[in-house]
């Protein structure tokens, strides 16, 4: 019956109709059906949906955030050594404070220090002493410093209201130096590593993958044939032959630019492949074939026809490559053949605490880097694997 | 298949040319000449330097030619007569060094190859068949941890919760009383009580990695309807999935030899560094510290040509137990 009125217009309707062919609108009034959303609105919205996702999300954009501004929340310069408390363990902040009366008033603190002898060992141990208070405050003055390097201050996050005081939230290490301004300062150095190293790898992989793909032929076989070389060499074997090669002479800045470089040089591989694949799928579609009759150059054809369709899937790719990045630095660091000091990294953190000795007299040179690296790593882990859900069309 | 295999073999070649090629820009990267550096060492520690062994040396590794004349003396040389070159360190021809730290490399590796299959695979089929289940989910939230800690943090960590709760001593392979003593039952047990640590730390992210891959392979193989006829004509629960799903879903596991080995080898190395174990990790550590580059490069080159091995063999191994790829 349903089908009998649905039929029914159309048999009446004459022929020939002065006003061209009849095309029933995609848009029925009233529902705005999805077909209206721009595909990046689409993988944007699957996104908001994975909990998971987004959370991994809103950590690394808190650990940029922690990197770009670095100075103003980390309490001390991480250079800055205070030989008197050498492998201070760390303080936990209290809220209150108890006086002798038994009333007790809002101030924030932390406890200070008390020296003790090891009798075994026969070395000094600092122990916490809950009679000592070192108040502290949020906003105080501290170190100078130049905020992104340009706005002199002098402000910080949190400190102890008498900056001689010791205020180590994470302990101190080997020289006395504060552990969480340490790490504070090596978010930036590291976060930074996986994203400018992707960042290289990215080029060189687009640029590898789309020739390697649009092309064919030789050029392919060629290529191809070097991917496999790379990516079957083990990866820490190759990482330390090459980054063993930068001079000692050679600026921390450029031994960072050049570690980044060795880093990204190994990782393109995966991405060319990607590419690749993608290339040679949509090379034979309608629309670039269209496009290409059209008399579109090769260059548009790539980089305005196919490039645009694989932007999102090259997205989650070039995510989920992040922690493979942040692994290498922190690993050739650690071994002593990556960034040197005294540039901090979460890498030349773990360098400290390389001997058991060490980690068993300050286990927290050992947590807190290595804390730092799993969270990073576990975070773009789920986010790119997030993104990629969103990012597949045939996945509902 | 024997097509097959003569075919996968000659694709070898130009992998291992390219390989080499790239082992010996390794040699060839850090600046200054190695005759050099070791006249230098060798004043340095007091020893006469012989100017006719200087001249040998000169000769054979054609220092004064240029980049390609040098690689080719050096390939030449280790296909001809096994010679890798000469360590400068060690003042010894580099091939004495390397076979004993290559053979410890070789079975560690193989071991941790071992020990991913034997736990991935029973925790694989039972994430993949009691899906969503809280054992599931707790293997799924270790196998995340197992992917996100890199090796050297995971050796660290344990090797300070073996010291720390354990009382054991870490590193190396044997105890000291141990290390010097003839082989004995004793001893066999000591080099096992030592292994585990380092086998669990390289393995642990290629076990992650393998039980996700068989988890989903096997998910999509479970809902088929071969699967339900199987179970409709009244076969045990178990023959349902072992012999038919999880057979078919056994193929990527073994293509997985191939990409987990070179991972293998990469974890071996570290972990070996940070554990003091005596395989080509640390003796290549050193080399690169010291410049030591030909010591340095035939290492990652013979560690690059086990892992191609290794994935030669999962292609081999594949042929045979999928005529798909045997017959293409």
């Amino acid at each position: 019956m349903t089908l009998q009125e649905n039929l029914g217009p159309r048999i009446d309707r004459p022929l020939v109709v002065a006003d061209g062919p009849s095309i029933s609108p995609l848009k029925q009034g009233g529902t705005v059906s999805t077909a209206t959303i721009g595909p990046w609105r689409l993988i944007g919205r699957k996104l908001l949906r994975q909990k998971v996702a987004m959370i991994a999300g809103a950590v690394i954009l808190i650990l940029y955030l922690v990197g770009l501004f670095a100075e103003f929340l980390a309490p001390f310069l991480p250079t800055t050594s205070k030989p008197q408390y050498t492998y201070a363990p760390p303080q936990a902040i209290s809220l209150f404070v108890t006086n002798p009366d038994g009333s007790s008033d809002f101030r924030p603190h932390v406890k200070g220090y008390r020296v003790e002898i090891d009798k075994v060992a026969l070395r000094r141990t600092f122990v916490v002493d809950e009679t000592k208070v070192v108040p502290i405050g949020f906003f105080v003055k501290g170190p100078a410093y130049h905020l992104f390097g340009l706005i002199p201050m002098d402000r910080h996050l949190i400190g102890p209201l008498n900056p001689a005081d010791p205020m180590y939230l994470l302990g101190t290490d080997r020289l006395g130096r504060d552990v969480f301004s340490r790490l504070v300062h090596g978010t930036r150095v590291s976060m930074s590593i996986g994203l400018v190293g992707v960042g290289v790898s990215l080029v060189l992989g687009v640029v590898f993958g789309a020739i390697s793909g649009f092309y064919g032929g030789w050029v392919d076989m060629l290529i191809q044939r070097v991917i496999e070389v790379v990516s079957a060499m083990p990866t820490i074997p190759l990482w330390l032959g090459l980054a063993a090669a930068i001079p000692l002479t050679w600026s921390p800045l450029t031994v960072y630019f050049v570690i980044t470089i060795i880093v990204s040089l190994l990782g393109w591989t995966s991405l060319a492949r990607e590419v690749r694949g993608r290339f040679l799928a949509l090379r034979s579609e309608d629309f670039v074939t269209a496009a290409r009759l059209d008399g579109s150059s090769e260059t548009r054809l790539i980089f305005r026809h196919i490039l645009p369709s694989l932007t999102s899937h090259i997205l989650a790719v070039v995510t989920l490559a992040v922690p493979t990045m942040i692994v290498a630095e922190t690993s050739l660091s650690f071994l002593g053949i990556g960034l040197k000091p005294p540039v901090v990294s979460w890498g030349v953190l773990l360098q400290d605490a390389q001997n058991i000795r060490t980690v068993a007299t300050a286990p927290w040179l050992l947590i807190w880097p290595s804390l730092a690296v799993v969270v990073a790593v576990l975070s773009f882990n789920f986010f790119g694997d997030g993104l990629r859900d969103a990012a597949d069309p045939y996945d509902n | 298949m024997l097509g097959y295999i003569f075919k996968r073999l000659v694709y070898m070649i130009p992998t291992l040319f390219g390989m080499s090629l790239i082992s010996f820009l390794i040699i060839q990267l850090p600046p200054g000449d190695y005759l050099s550096s070791m006249i230098a060492t060798m004043s340095d520690s007091g020893q006469a330097v012989d100017p006719d062994e200087i001249e040998r040396l000169k000769q054979i590794y054609g220092f004064d030619d240029p980049f390609y004349i040098q690689y080719v003396k050096w390939i030449w040389g280790i296909l001809s007569r096994g010679d890798f070159g000469w360590s400068f360190e060690w003042n010894q021809p580099v091939s004495g060094l390397i076979w004993a730290r290559m053979g410890s490399t070789l079975v560690i590796s193989l071991l941790s190859l071992l020990f991913v299959w034997i736990v991935a695979l029973p925790i694989g089929i039972y994430s993949a068949v009691r899906r969503h289940s809280i054992g599931d989910h707790v293997f799924t939230f270790l196998g995340f941890i197992g992917l996100a800690v890199p090796n050297f943090i995971l050796a660290l960590t344990l090797m300070y919760v073996a010291y720390r709760y354990l009382g054991q001593s870490v590193g190396g392979f044997f105890s000291p009383e141990y290390a010097e003593a003839p082989w004995s039952l004793a001893k066999l047990w000591d080099l096992l009580a030592h292994l585990w640590i380092p086998i669990i730390i390289i393995g642990a992210s290629g076990t992650a990695a393998l039980i996700r891959i068989l988890r989903a392979n096997l998910t999509d193989e479970l809902h088929k309807p071969y699967v339900v006829t199987a179970r409709a004509k009244g076969l045990p629960e178990y023959k349902v999935i072992l012999k038919y799903p999880v057979r078919i879903a056994l193929n990527p596991f073994v293509s997985a030899i191939g990409w987990v080995l070179p991972h293998l080898v990469s974890g071996v190395t570290i972990t070996a560094i940070v554990l003091n174990l005596p395989t080509a990790g640390p003796l290549l550590f050193r080399a690169l510290v010291s410049q030591d580059m030909y010591l340095a490069g035939s290492f990652i080159l013979l560690l690059s040509a086990l892992t191609l091995v290794g994935m030669l063999l999962s292609d081999l191994l594949l042929a045979i137990l999928d005529p798909r790829i045997r017959f293409n």
